[in-house]
């Protein structure tokens, strides 16, 4: 937890003290923690954004740190809304959200594109008057079933629980992650180095893997975070012995064992570790033995988090979970016990916890969640197709991969007509969803099994 | 070279060249020393071609505890090789 219940992220940096400590996001962007603390982008609005929920929505990470360390404690909310999200989704979450303000940057001049949303009723009286730094709500995006993300609420509190001060004797650290800081697994670095003012590296938002690894070298990042499938492209990267890290972390997807060995062959002087944590349930666990799977005494005894497994999936309560989900037909974020359910399945084998999927049959996809719902949504519109199951591929690059099985509504004659088919559905497909959502394999099946409940059978989870 | 092992290399240009085009991807001139990450596909091209594979040549060689992670085209193609052994 942070010394001294923080009040605000900017409070934080200044009280942990190396200010001058640079953070590094690429080329011609970047400065110090002290001048992120202190910088002025937003003091000319400051008293305009000051309780309003506002959404940041810039292309550069720089731009979105400056915003993150300069609202929180000013504003009632603040959305993160990731780069590589659709901006399809942006008038959902804006409405949503009740976002006063959308901050875009802008190469020429900041922050200019501030535009109002329609007015919307204020409280009768107006909202509380500021007094102080208020408790700022973060609001992150996670993909939810229909392919419109779900808006799922933090505070400063529950985003930092995991991170803990740092002794003053302990060995410098240079932290760097592959991760945008909007995404859960990035934020957690960004805000690790803010609080602990360690030094912080970023990817620049055009710079390739290579160059990133030859910056990040020179910079000499001990600390390094980042999904399997991103470490997977940095093995295959001439560059892959720029760095020397110390400290090696893999999170957000499930780590194989194939991934963990060559980590540890490359960087043989690392600990390599791979963390549990998810936008929803927080910061849950990390394993250090360089085994995949979880050991059964972890999900026994972690320090301030409870575990538990309840119809085969890990239920987890702490400090460090989300509060709920924004909207007033969302589904509860915990069960009455304040459990949040992860919906990840755990096998136990040899008192040793194993994924063997998720019990949504959500596909992961280096990264990137797949709903099979959205896809089969798809696939169910094309005029030859009568239904579909989508399931998950394991791959070696990406972890997941999406594959279909389809019922036609006549039956496909020649193998020539099979192909031209499966090459219409799936150009059907790209039209409709984001790559990696397209299935790379298209099965045609004679059925589909179907429960008493009229739902699919799914196999994978 | 023996056959097997030219129709290898024949295949996976084949793969590399028909998940461009489907992903609308700029493919470089495939030479051995060009690192897969100068190709012009990303990971998930990566993926979908060693799924492609595995339906045409019947082997997956990255699907092993121990493999090493190839840099260039001509180590991609090794590991297929090797694995055709």
């Amino acid at each position: 937890m942070l010394r001294n219940n923080p009040t605000s992220l900017r409070a934080s940096i200044l009280a942990a003290g190396n200010l001058s400590a640079p953070v590094d996001m690429g080329v011609g962007a970047g400065g110090s923690w002290g001048e992120l603390a202190g910088g002025a982008a937003f003091a000319a609005r400051m008293s305009n954004l000051r309780s309003q929920s506002v959404l940041v929505e810039t292309t550069s990470q720089f731009e979105a740190a400056q915003a993150l360390i300069q609202l929180d404690g000013v504003v009632r909310r603040m959305v993160l809304y990731p780069p590589d999200m659709s901006r399809e989704h942006l008038t959902f979450v804006s409405e949503l959200a009740q976002t006063d303000v959308i901050l875009s940057g802008d190469k020429e001049i900041k922050y200019s594109a501030e535009r109002t949303l329609s007015k919307r009723a204020r409280p009768l009286g107006g909202y509380p008057s500021f007094s102080g730094p208020m408790e700022t709500e973060w609001i992150l995006l996670t993909s939810g079933t229909t392919g419109a993300p779900k808006l799922v609420r933090h505070s400063l509190a529950s985003l930092t629980g995991a991170i803990a001060p740092r002794s003053a004797s302990a060995e410098p650290i240079v932290w760097s992650t592959f991760y945008d800081i909007r995404r859960y697994g990035g934020l957690q670095i960004f805000l690790r180095a803010a609080l602990t003012g360690t030094p912080l590296v970023l990817q620049g938002s055009q710079e390739s893997i290579a160059d990133f690894l030859g910056r990040a070298g020179r910079r000499g990042v001990t600390h390094i975070s980042g999904t399997p499938s991103q470490w997977r492209r940095v093995l295959m990267s001439p560059a892959v012995a720029a760095i020397a890290p110390c400290y090696v972390r893999l999170s957000g997807e499930i780590a194989d064992q194939a991934i963990l060995n060559r980590l540890q062959s490359q960087y043989p002087n690392a600990k390599i570790v791979h963390a549990f944590a998810s936008t929803v349930a927080g910061v849950v666990l990390e394993v250090s033995d360089v085994t995949m799977g979880i050991p059964s005494s972890a999900i026994r005894h972690t320090p301030q988090v409870e575990m538990r497994m309840e119809q085969g999936t890990l239920r987890v309560r702490s400090n460090r979970t989300a509060f709920e989900y924004l909207g007033k037909n969302s589904p509860p974020l915990k069960d009455a016990d304040g459990f949040v359910d992860t919906g990840d399945v755990l096998d136990l084998r040899e008192d040793r916890y194993y994924f063997s999927g998720r019990r949504d049959g959500t596909i992961n996809v280096g990264g990137l969640k797949v709903h099979p719902e959205e896809v089969e949504a798809v696939l169910n519109r094309h005029p030859h197709v009568g239904m579909s199951l989508v399931r998950m591929k394991k791959s070696p690059i990406t972890g997941g991969l999406v594959v279909a099985d389809v019922v036609l509504r006549a039956p496909a004659q020649a193998d020539e007509n099979v192909q031209a088919l499966q090459h219409d559905i799936l150009k059907f497909c790209r039209e409709e969803l984001a790559i990696y959502k397209v299935p790379v394999g298209l099965n045609f099946v004679s059925t589909l099994a179907v429960a008493k409940t009229g739902k699919l059978i799914r196999h994978d989870a | 070279m023996n056959k097997l092992h030219m129709d290898v290399k024949a295949e996976v240009i084949a793969q590399f060249t028909q998940v461009a085009t489907e992903q609308n991807m700029q493919l470089a001139p495939l030479t051995d020393e060009l690192p897969l990450f100068n190709t012009g596909l990303d990971s998930l091209c990566f993926a979908i071609v060693v799924v492609r594979l595995e339906a045409s040549l019947g082997i997956d060689p990255f699907n092993a505890d121990n493999f090493s992670f190839p840099v260039t085209f001509g180590e991609f193609i090794g590991c297929y090789k090797n694995a055709t052994k």
